[in-house]
């Protein structure tokens, strides 16, 4: 933990009060209009350009006031795991199918709220007093599970309908409890630093949409707006558990109260070292807690962005968060500020200068 | 008839873990007294509220039993900033990852049950069923925060929060038994105008989730003469679908079997029809998992029926029932109780020759 950080941006009332009203709306990847209409509204106010593309993707543009700006591409994805209803089984109950990576393990004895309508719904599973031991050495199977809408439900959803995790948000102390914090973390950090950008930056904002479903969305946001250098933000995974086995845990990703994490690589991405350096030093010079990513799997729209027309100098930075793809993830407001106050810091110390350089 | 509905969501928002009733019943007891005439406690904390016959004649009592216990979870251990857990009555841990509690150390803290990471664990561990030993609790409090605060031995409630579905049901957990306390409730406004020939003792027993203790002892205590256990059976429903589960929503289901005196069976069904009550007969072959199998066996016997509301989803956080069958069920056992006099009484039980 740095001794005194720089804090610039804070998050206080009006920053939670965002991130609670962009969790609980639902987004779920093909279907993400909920999510884009609040941040349409949201920023608004303080940009020069909103479009929306022909998938989806909200492409929000601040203009530079200074010339010879440079183009920095922020990403943040706008979509969240959830499920599809896709066959009517009668009594209220749907068959369904998940949408984006998920373990079924996770899916039982929750709230579902579906369709546009927002019906209230269950995922249930038999009770314990009818199963056989068998049963109860075996993971619940996705193929026995229904979206519970009662009996008075029949006929109410049709097939194609979305249905979210209908968890509402809980703040405990630096504890946030919220679906979906994959990525609506990432933006409500796009929507706080389009308020205070830099002069110097022509500020290109992207929330995509079916990142959970293969990066589709960023691959043409940023076709679109071709910029010189791109930064996905998200909440990455932190497995920072002790092991059950008593081993040191080595494979933790990123952990909690570690600051933002900057990626280096994973499955899709080598970030840009250049980026890497330059987020380093700006973390390091403002005494803003950071961390590295663990470079190994997983990935992030910059898999996509990085690959756009004739290639584009590409980083992550992810606010840490446990539970990802379930109906409650945990994350710390203190790793969310200090992951705003990284990029804003970085906003306003970059140059075109940084790419001038090598890659390594 | 007032709407039920916003006391049975109080209900539902309390722990109530078996042995640890007082937050339930702290609320039940506000609800019981303007309908009884004397409200009394249990050593054990069970509530027992007795509305007396118009008359200072002796009559027959009737006891009519919900319990108003949870299951839950306990703390085992503080461990690194999480805590180890264990179930306080019968929950399958697989229904447990991704669940909200509330731990409640020294103050209440919002919590949640988590499986281990599968990189973080060997090839006989990963991806398979969790077993209760394999999940902990994380407040995201850390580690120093967590110590002050909790302590093996602290209760971990669900808190997920009850909610209306579509059409008069009702999801959340501890709907099991809270569904049938409410049906108790709606039972005592019915008769509240009524001179009653009976007395009545409405009682909200505690610890059933762990074998019934607090009916056999209320049974006990109030000595009556017959009894009712009100309480939830098995709703069809994805998985659920034999003999011992019934469509949910179509009426409550009346208990046939050892469990059962086999007059107040064919009572309760003929009431059923009387009043086009629709309803279910439930084959119990052996016993009910009530607590009427603890009230039939109490001091020199009662007759004891059990009449239960069908529900989706036992023992989870999104336990499903039906407001409509929860207002039958109080309804069958009002008309049972105005019907109820030393006459009535007498012919119910008398031996008819084969």
């Amino acid at each position: 933990m740095s001794p005194q950080t720089k804090q610039v941006l804070n998050v206080g009332k009006a920053q939670l009060d965002l991130l609670e009203e962009l969790t609980n709306a639902n987004g779920v990847s093909g279907n993400e209009i909920e999510i884009r209409e609040i941040i349409r509204k949201k920023v608004a106010p303080f940009v020069d350009e909103i479009n929306v593309d022909g998938m989806g993707n909200l492409l929000v543009i601040k203009h530079a006031k200074k010339p010879n700006a440079i183009k920095v591409m922020l990403d943040a994805h706008m979509d969240e795991v959830g499920f599809m209803i896709v066959e009517e089984d009668g009594d209220g109950l749907y068959e369904f199918e998940h949408v984006g990576g998920g373990d079924e393990r996770q899916f039982v004895s929750k709230p579902v709220s579906v369709g546009s309508q927002k019906l209230p719904g269950v995922i249930g599973s038999k009770p314990i007093h009818l199963a056989s031991e068998d049963e109860m050495n075996a993971v619940i199977s996705q193929q026995g599970m229904r979206i519970d809408l009662g009996p008075a439900g029949k006929g109410k959803a049709k097939r194609g309908d979305y249905a979210a995790y209908a968890t509402k948000f809980i703040r405990s102390g630096d504890a946030i409890f919220a679906k979906a914090l994959d990525n609506r973390l990432g933006c409500a950090t796009l929507i706080e630093l389009l308020k205070t950008a830099p002069e110097h930056v022509e500020l290109l904002a992207a929330f995509t949409v079916q990142e959970e479903i293969g990066l589709r969305g960023a691959k043409v946001a940023a076709y679109d707006f071709y910029p010189q250098l791109a930064i996905a933000v998200d909440s990455t995974p932190a497995f920072d558990f002790e092991r059950p086995d008593g081993n040191e845990n080595t494979q933790y990703n990123c952990k909690l109260g570690g600051g933002p994490a900057i990626y280096i690589a994973d499955r899709g991405t080598l970030s840009d070292p250049r980026l890497i350096r330059f987020l380093t030093e700006v973390a390091e010079e403002n005494k803003i807690n950071y961390q590295y990513r663990q470079p190994g799997g997983g990935g992030t729209d910059a898999g996509a962005l990085h690959l756009t027309r004739g290639g584009v100098p590409s980083v992550s930075v992810s606010v840490p968060g446990r539970y990802a793809h379930t109906a409650v993830m945990l994350a710390r407001i203190s790793d969310w500020q200090d992951t705003l106050n990284l990029l804003q810091q970085a906003l306003e110390a970059l140059t075109p200068e940084i790419l001038s350089g090598d890659r390594a | 008839m007032e709407d039920i509905t916003p006391f049975l969501l109080s209900l539902l928002s309390k722990p109530g873990i078996s042995g640890y009733e007082e937050s339930v019943s702290e609320i039940i007891a506000d609800r019981l007294r303007p309908l009884v005439d004397e409200l009394t406690i249990s050593p054990l904390r069970s509530l027992h509220g007795l509305r007396k016959a118009a008359t200072n004649e002796r009559r027959p009592t009737l006891m009519i039993a919900a319990h108003m216990d949870a299951i839950g979870l306990m703390v085992k251990t503080v461990n690194h900033g999480f805590l180890t857990i264990t179930t306080v009555g019968g929950i399958d841990p697989r229904v447990l990852p991704g669940q909200l509690v509330t731990v409640h150390g020294k103050k209440d803290l919002p919590g949640l049950v988590q499986l281990m990471p599968d990189r973080l664990l060997n090839n006989e561990t990963a991806s398979k069923a969790p077993t209760k030993n394999q999940l902990f609790v994380d407040t995201g409090l850390t580690q120093k925060e967590l110590a002050d605060l909790v302590k093996p031995g602290d209760l971990i409630s669900f808190a997920q929060p009850p909610f209306e579905m579509t059409g008069g049901y009702i999801a959340g957990h501890s709907l099991d038994n809270r569904a049938s306390v409410a049906a108790l409730t709606l039972c005592l406004e019915e008769i509240k105008n009524y001179n009653l020939d009976c007395n009545v003792v409405a009682a909200a027993t505690v610890q059933e989730e762990l074998h019934g203790i607090g009916a056999a002892t209320s049974t006990f205590s109030v000595r009556p003469d017959l009894a009712f256990a009100v309480d939830v059976t098995f709703a069809k429903g994805p998985g659920s679908n034999d003999y011992r589960t019934f469509s949910l929503g179509e009426g409550p289901a009346i208990g046939l079997g050892a469990n059962n005196h086999p007059a107040l069976t064919q009572k309760m069904t003929a009431l059923a029809e009387e009043l086009d009550i629709p309803y279910f007969i439930e084959a119990m072959p052996t016993s009910s998992g009530t607590d009427g199998m603890a009230m039939q066996i109490t001091a020199n016997g009662i007759p004891t029926q059990v009449l239960s509301m069908s529900l989706r989803y036992m023992h989870t956080s999104v336990e499903m029932t039906s407001l409509k069958d929860i207002a039958r069920t109080g309804r069958l056992l009002a008309r049972f109780i105005t019907d109820l006099n030393p006459d009535s009484f007498s012919k119910l039980f008398e031996e008819k020759t084969l």
